[in-house]
């Protein structure tokens, strides 16, 4: 075994890894937030200074960021709804990997779903 | 061999250097982890909505202009569900973010200073978006220049 500092609590495998994604994607979704916030106050400014800057979220770039986006905010509400069980319900630590599992499959589903619509939308030359 | 021994964070025998010099009393760290849980659920079920009004019915995202945001904020329906949505969210992301300084910056002064952005952020963002919502002018009158849309009424 090698040698590790002693203290440590991190153990690999999916319950590491998924906390490690939890928290990443709640970073770049609270960040998000944040702008997002403020794109939409320009409604205050002029309706002429927000369609400018909402016309810059339709461009095909922006576009593929929205689906990392929402490929974040869906894994993370999935996830968090797995942190839930765990916490919450008898069996949900005995569990844990199996539902990480239907989170990942629930996760591809829906956005098989979201990027057939989103992307000929942004895509399709509307 | 085996799992090396982490004693209870509350069991006072913790190795010096993860010791901090302020401890809050009461019980707000419980309520901090019940509060992402409680709003956590509902925020899956606000944003999946928000997401599909927005993004996935209508036009989608070619659909979104100032007229759109016009006509969801004519219904109080929608207004509190942005309202509710800004709080909780704000809140919930604020505190996931608060944990992470805590996590990781571990010098007194930079996780007190990265706090105190963080918090004046969240204050910022929080009153602004509440602002917006209630103070929101669908047919607005700019250095005299009256909103010309189909629902503004006719001047």
């Amino acid at each position: 075994m090698p040698k590790t500092p002693a203290g440590t609590l991190y153990r690999g495998r999916e319950g590491m890894w998924s906390w490690v994604a939890h928290r990443i994607t709640g970073v770049v979704i609270f960040f998000f937030l944040l702008v997002h916030v403020l794109d939409t106050s320009l409604v205050r400014v002029s309706p002429e200074a927000y369609d400018a800057v909402i016309g810059a979220y339709k461009n095909p770039i922006m576009g593929l960021g929205e689906l990392g986006l929402v490929g974040a905010i869906v894994f993370h509400a999935f996830n968090g709804l797995r942190v839930i069980l765990v916490d919450f319900w008898k069996k949900g630590p005995a569990y844990q990997r199996q539902m990480l599992w239907a989170v990942g499959v629930l996760w591809a589903l829906t956005m098989i779903g979201f990027s057939i619509r989103h992307l000929s939308i942004v895509f399709g030359g509307h | 061999m085996g799992v090396p021994l982490i004693e209870s964070p509350r069991s006072g025998r913790m190795s010096p250097g993860y010791t901090r010099s302020s401890t809050s009393k009461g019980n707000f760290e419980l309520y901090a982890w019940l509060f992402m849980r409680f709003s956590g659920v509902v925020l899956v079920v606000l944003i999946f909505v928000h997401l599909w009004a927005n993004l996935i019915a209508g036009d989608g995202i070619s659909g979104i202009d100032f007229g759109f945001v016009a006509g969801k904020w004519a219904s109080p329906l929608w207004q509190i569900w942005d309202l509710t949505m800004l709080w909780l969210a704000m809140l919930h992301g604020t505190n996931g973010v608060r944990t992470i300084i805590n996590d990781y910056a571990e010098r007194n002064t930079t996780r007190m200073g990265l706090k105190g952005v963080l918090y004046t952020s969240a204050v910022v963002i929080i009153v602004l978006g509440t602002l917006v919502i209630f103070t929101f002018d669908p047919c607005p009158v700019i250095d005299g220049v009256a909103t010309v849309a189909d629902y503004c009424p006719a001047s």
